[in-house]
């Protein structure tokens, strides 16, 4: 809590200033619509890679918990957190080198005759999201697969006994009772991509800003702690909401 | 709930972790070390080593990027943690208003070898002390590929706002000196920038935005350039094609007919550095022929050595164009060096420039 209380003190002081208290810093943010941008792009993004995340975890998750036999999990989970063993900076310029107009992809793309020429995927928002997806499923993978196992068998065997059907029960049944193991994980993606630096900074080109790059240019040069605190509150505070909104929805689901 | 709980419990556990780390990583390790806050070109092991070896002490660095970062670092060290810094010449005045530096014994250092115009009296030598000597400098200006583009075309930043070259050009993500450049490319002087001249410059900016494939800091830009990503860096030089001259000779720089923004880097000792005679001795060693060479051709960028007797093998001085420096010198205008005001109404112009579609 100290920290936050010494950011928090900081976030209304100014820059340079006798160390009176003003709103000044908060202001700024609300007045400067390239402020405000970065926050636009930066809920753009996190809201994005949350939802493709999602998307392309649960089946996943879904193939590990139903299809892979229990002797071949163990090995299935170990590969699906082999992103995390790598450096985040190393796995993000590995990126940028495979999305480049020279990269991987578009080699196949075009030599395929999929394309008559180059994509820009790197140095573009296209591949701050895949760098971002890529981490994120396969932690979205883990907590969905944890809550899959955790099912009872006898809920499908009710629900085939009442005369469901295999999507009926996963819609009803199934895809319900996950829903916890979907928000803890989509909860983490939000929180943890909406405060990443490195990422956009690598692999976006700077090409547009988001919220962590405009509060370490506050810091780089200028060395103005007091704004980049008040920026780092105001992206606490939509973090906050989104945790609110995450907490009520679990409440809900399980009373 | 539990599992929110665990992973909480998890996010609590790393994030005190990364605090000790970091704690210990700011930290230098011995007084009796010689403590350097540096940048990355001094932290290149071939350029610590004689040094080390030759005083029998070990040398403490922790690298920083960008003043303000640098600055911090030492408000939250105790007095007497460090020794010397590396900073940017303009920035000199901003340490010694803060009572951290200790004016440099002029007749203990090769003042004298020095190019004259990198000096910087104006920002190492304030009332009258001299608290900073230069050690390393270079331009940003236009560096490119020149198998890719018409060099004739480099020797003009026109083609840094035409059409001729959109999608090809890296914008080196520091605002500085890029809008240093911008300000001369419509004719106006580095030194004598004023917020009346923003408007102006914005709209280079902007055009340069439009042309860029993408905005970036040292190693992304230097990246783009290797990898033919990109054909043009604006704010590109020495410091980025001169490392790389032998595994991709086609990389080149030109200072075209606007000029180029100088760059410089000095160091400073603390005035309450425990080890003010060993610091001097650092700086010494940095300053003398052999530790410039080794500095101007670090692993991390190249620069030129401020000291002209640099002992430089011909293929290190080709590769930085050492021969060329004086008439380079002659038309590079100074780094713009604006107040707190007009530097925070810069930065909102880059800003502006970065968020600009």
């Amino acid at each position: 809590m100290l920290p936050f209380a010494a950011m928090g003190v900081l976030s209304f002081m100014q820059h340079g200033g006798d160390g009176s208290a003003t709103f000044d810093n908060y202001r700024q943010f609300f007045d400067n619509p390239s402020y405000w941008r970065a926050m636009v792009n930066s809920l753009e993004v996190t809201l994005t890679v949350t939802a493709i995340s999602v998307l392309l975890a649960y089946p996943f998750a879904w193939i590990l918990a139903e299809v892979v036999p229990l002797r071949l999990q163990r090995l299935a989970l170990m590969l699906a957190v082999l992103p995390f063993w790598t450096s985040y900076v190393v796995r993000s310029y590995s990126w940028l080198l495979v999305l480049s107009e020279n990269g991987v992809v578009n080699k196949v793309l075009t030599g395929s005759g999929l394309l008559a020429d180059p994509v820009q995927l790197a140095n573009s928002r296209a591949g701050t999201v895949i760098g971002f997806v890529h981490f994120f499923v396969m932690l979205l993978t883990l907590t969905i697969f944890a809550n899959l196992k955790q099912l009872s068998p006898s809920y499908r065997k009710a629900a085939a006994d009442l005369g469901a059907g295999p999507l009926r029960t996963f819609l009803h049944v199934i895809l319900p009772l996950t829903l916890p193991g979907i928000m803890v994980g989509a909860f983490l993606t939000f929180v943890l991509c909406i405060g990443d630096y490195i990422t956009p900074q690598i692999l976006g080109g700077n090409n547009e800003l988001l919220m962590p790059q405009l509060i370490m240019m506050q810091i780089g040069r200028r060395g103005d702690f007091p704004l980049a605190s008040a920026l780092a509150i105001i992206l606490m505070v939509v973090v906050t909401i989104a945790y609110l909104f995450c907490a009520r929805w679990l409440k809900l689901e399980r009373s | 709930m539990k599992q929110l709980a665990d992973l909480k419990n998890l996010a609590r556990a790393a994030s005190l972790g990364s605090a000790a780390i970091a704690l210990l990583a700011a930290s230098p390790a011995l007084a009796q070390d010689l403590n350097a806050l540096i940048w990355c070109d001094h932290a290149d092991p071939a350029l610590l080593q004689p040094f080390e070896e030759a005083n029998g002490i070990k040398v403490n660095v922790k690298e920083f990027e960008g003043t303000g970062a640098g600055l911090a670092i030492v408000e939250q060290s105790q007095p007497g943690d460090w020794d010397v810094m590396v900073i940017d010449s303009i920035d000199i005045p901003r340490g010694v208003e803060k009572g951290l530096f200790e004016p440099l014994p002029e007749d203990k250092l090769p003042f004298g070898d020095l190019f004259a115009e990198v000096k910087m009296d104006g920002s190492t030598v304030v009332d009258g002390k001299r608290y900073g000597i230069t050690e390393k400098f270079g331009y940003n200006t236009i560096g490119f590929n020149n198998t890719k583009v018409d060099p004739a075309d480099m020797q003009s930043m026109a083609a840094l706002t035409g059409d001729k070259y959109k999608g090809r050009i890296a914008i080196y993500d520091y605002y500085l000196p890029v809008i240093g450049m911008a300000a001369m490319s419509i004719g106006k002087k580095t030194a004598e920038l004023t917020e009346a001249d923003l408007p102006a410059i914005k709209d280079v900016l902007l055009k340069m935005k439009g042309n860029a494939k993408l905005v970036g800091e040292v190693v992304a830009s230097q990246t783009a350039l290797a990898t033919g990503e990109v054909d043009i860096l604006v704010g590109g030089g020495e410091w980025v094609t001169a490392g790389l001259a032998k595994e991709n000779p086609a990389l080149d720089f030109s200072i075209p007919q606007e000029g180029a923004v100088l760059w410089s880097q000095s160091l400073a000792m603390f005035a309450d550095s425990k080890n003010k005679d060993m610091a001097l001795k650092f700086i010494q060693y940095i300053m003398s022929p052999e530790g410039q060479a080794r500095l101007a051709t670090s692993s991390c960028y190249w620069g030129m050595p401020a000291n002209t007797k640099a002992a430089l093998s011909d293929d290190q001085k080709k590769a930085l164009r050492f021969d060329e420096q004086p008439e380079f010198l002659a038309r590079a205008q100074s780094y713009p060096a604006p107040d707190a005001d007009l530097d925070k109404k810069m930065q909102d112009v880059w800003t502006e420039m970065l968020q600009a579609q």
